[in-house]
């Protein structure tokens, strides 16, 4: 209950704080301009929408015009009820004998993703930033809750970093790269967490949690992480080409 | 070996990358998120003490993905490194694009990385044998049209003596069935092809067998030689169309379901992905006879010792004839104790992909990673263990000694030959004076 308590204040201070037109930094309330913040809120922020939204768009554009002119085994199958059925069941937790296979990997993978779209999109200091910034107001997760969620991410996280390290199988095929995308990940959640319970320097905590949800947004269209989108394709895919032509369920 | 026999033609390596490079091999080689699931799928893998270097992801990053990494800039060490795995830690089974969460293709890139390494004249010898007959001879045993022939009236004659009007009609024009076989048939077990013969009349099919294009096995495919698979495969299509077979018949062979009636479109230049002539295999067309009442069952002589399948990939997972071939095994046996995993989620027998053609320099291995096989095959307790698929039967006999399994190996033919009611038509006729028959025979 004085958790309760404790964090209430906290949560209305913070959405104050990003409600005004600066952010004010110093603890007496007095405004000052910051030039950091303003330029990470705003034309990196709108940068960074740009890069990642045409940066895939390009890429699905380049993916597409070499699929028409070397991948006709892609559209000679298509069954959207194979394809589908083959992205379903792969959505689901535990919906296939893969995943099945690695309860505990399955589950954190679930968390890890189900938070990494959840929490940034629908937190209420992010919607309240969505509001002010597009006029969108999305549903929003009451901030307990996005507390909750942020440290389950950090833990799903943390296990998926020490499963690279200890499964041989997975160690051999993990590049240095595979680590730090994963810290990149997990960073905003981080720096989001403590600037929001105020542990540690809040300023650079602020500018941290900006910086690095832009950063890991700018990478997605150029790497693996590309697979929010692609997942769904070469899923399709799998699909059609073991399911719709040949008979065998790929999951 | 001297600096120029470790030349490889650069050029050439990059054009059949650069030609194989789709959006789905750019993909998959760039999404893999390394999570390791593909590896405990693997049979190379689980059967060499979980080995990491055995997981399907390694293999395709270590091959392909390193060839498009060095933009073909490899050498001739590279290469050898490479067929290592492609052949020797590969049976391009698919099972692992099945555990794979992006549901990333491995064995495609395999096969690609094949194709380059057979481009430079690196592909195991006894793969290397095949493409040289099926060149000469358009078999893969060099066997000639004329022995081949020989061997279906010789069975012919042979079979007629049990069932009367018996034929096996060569080139009939029009016939539902063309009905294509593995050379091993001809070559090492020619009753393979009296008995198909015999089902066929007691089912009253209108079938012929061809008399060129009637090997429907493809090593070409697993040696990465895609021109001249495309030409094998073709000369089967073309010579359907010749006859105007309405369908085309396989043998019970695994590989060459899934070079006729799924890959080879491709490779013989089919751009929408479709045979010219329909294709079916033994094991779907045997399901209708029974089904159907063409073909009855003794109950009587149904098998009552306890019986396993092996899936071969081909038929199972890569042709998807799982359900087909457990209604078969209801009509002919009483105890039947299934695999685990199963259907098309079966493990490689580890002889598929070409293993058993590459020979007795790649035994040992086989054997090897046959023990996943083995230790399924031991857990059910069977004494009889079907399989429709020549590799598969090989590499199961293979198991049985090396592991002391005690199994008795058989096709689905031979026990619908064993088990099927022949109606008093097609009893010989009972002649007293028996003048042309054989006293030797029977």
């Amino acid at each position: 209950m004085s958790g309760a308590k404790m964090t209430l204040p906290v949560r209305s201070s913070l959405v104050a704080l990003l409600q005004r037109e600066s952010a004010p930094w110093a603890e007496d309330g007095e405004r000052v301009m910051d030039p950091i913040y303003e330029l990470l809120r705003g034309p990196v922020l709108w940068i960074t929408f740009l890069v990642f939204s045409m940066g895939m768009i390009v890429r699905l554009a380049i993916l597409y015009r070499l699929s028409k002119e070397r991948d006709g085994v892609f559209y000679n199958h298509v069954d959207m009820k194979w394809g589908l059925r083959s992205i379903g069941h792969w959505l689901v937790p535990l919906g296939t004998r893969s995943l099945r296979s690695q309860p505990l990997f399955s589950i954190a993978t679930y968390i890890f993703h189900v938070c990494l779209f959840a929490v940034p999109l629908f937190l209420l200091a992010h919607s309240t930033l969505w509001n002010e910034s597009f006029g969108v107001s999305l549903w929003s997760l009451p901030d307990r809750l996005a507390d909750f969620l942020t440290i389950l991410m950090i833990g799903a996280a943390t296990f998926l970093f020490a499963r690279r390290l200890v499964r041989s199988e997975v160690r051999i095929l993990s590049a240095p790269w595979d680590y730090v995308l994963l810290i990149l990940a997990v960073l905003p959640f981080l720096t989001g967490f403590l600037a929001y319970h105020q542990v540690g320097p809040y300023r650079l905590m602020l500018v941290l949690h900006i910086l690095s949800g832009e950063i890991l947004l700018i990478i997605i269209p150029f790497t693996m992480l590309g697979h929010f989108i692609l997942f769904f394709f070469t899923r399709a895919f799998i699909g059609f080409e073991m399911g719709a032509r040949r008979g065998a369920r790929p999951w | 070996m001297n600096e120029e026999e470790k030349q490889v033609d650069v050029i050439e390596i990059k054009e059949i990358l650069d030609a194989s490079y789709g959006a789905r091999i750019g993909t998959w080689l760039r999404i893999c998120s390394a999570c390791g699931l593909c590896a405990e799928s693997c049979l190379f893998f689980l059967s060499d003490n979980k080995n990491p270097r055995k997981s399907p992801a390694y293999k395709f990053k270590n091959t392909l993905g390193e060839m498009y990494r060095r933009k073909g800039n490899v050498d001739r060490d590279f290469l050898i490194k490479c067929s290592e795995i492609v052949w020797g830690e590969c049976t391009t089974c698919k099972r692992c694009s099945m555990y794979c969460p992006f549901g990333i293709d491995v064995a495609t890139m395999i096969t690609s990385a094949r194709t380059i390494c057979q481009s430079q004249g690196i592909v195991p010898e006894g793969l290397a044998r095949t493409l040289i007959d099926y060149r000469e001879s358009g078999n893969q045993m060099g066997m000639s049209k004329e022995d081949y022939l020989d061997i279906c009236s010789w069975m012919e004659e042979d079979t007629a003596e049990e069932i009367l009007g018996l034929t096996i009609p060569i080139d009939k024009e029009g016939a539902r069935l063309m009905y294509t076989v593995n050379p091993r048939e001809p070559m090492y077990h020619p009753n393979e092809i009296a008995m198909a013969a015999k089902i066929f009349t007691v089912a009253g099919e209108d079938w012929t067998m061809p008399s060129t294009g009637w090997d429907c096995t493809n090593i070409a495919m697993f040696a990465g030689d895609r021109a001249l698979a495309g030409h094998v495969v073709k000369q089967m299509y073309d010579k359907a169309l010749e006859l105007g077979a309405q369908k085309i018949l396989i043998t019970e062979c695994g590989h060459a379901y899934r070079s006729a009636a799924f890959e080879g479109p491709y490779l013989a230049g089919y751009r929408n992905g479709k045979p010219p002539v329909p294709v079916v295999h033994s094991v779907e067309l045997f399901y209708e006879y029974l089904r159907d009442g063409r073909i009855k069952i003794d109950p009587d002589r149904r098998l009552a010792e306890p019986v396993t399948y092996q899936d071969p990939c081909n038929v199972s997972r890569n042709g998807g004839l799982w359900r087909e071939a457990r209604e078969i095994i209801r009509f002919i046996a009483k105890d039947f104790r299934d695999m685990s995993p199963n259907r098309d989620h079966n493990h490689c027998c580890g002889g598929g992909g070409g293993y058993i053609p590459m020979g007795l320099e790649f035994k040992e291995r086989r054997m090897r990673s046959g023990r996943v096989k083995a230790d399924q095959i031991r857990a059910t307790g069977a004494k009889v263990i079907i399989t429709p698929c020549h590799n598969c039967f090989d590499q199961v006999r293979d198991l049985n000694n090396e592991y002391d399994l005690g199994v008795k190996i058989v096709t689905f033919k031979e026990l619908i030959c064993e088990m099927m009611v022949i109606p008093d038509k097609f009893s010989p006729l009972e002649e007293p004076d028996a003048t042309e028959s054989n006293p030797g025979e029977n």
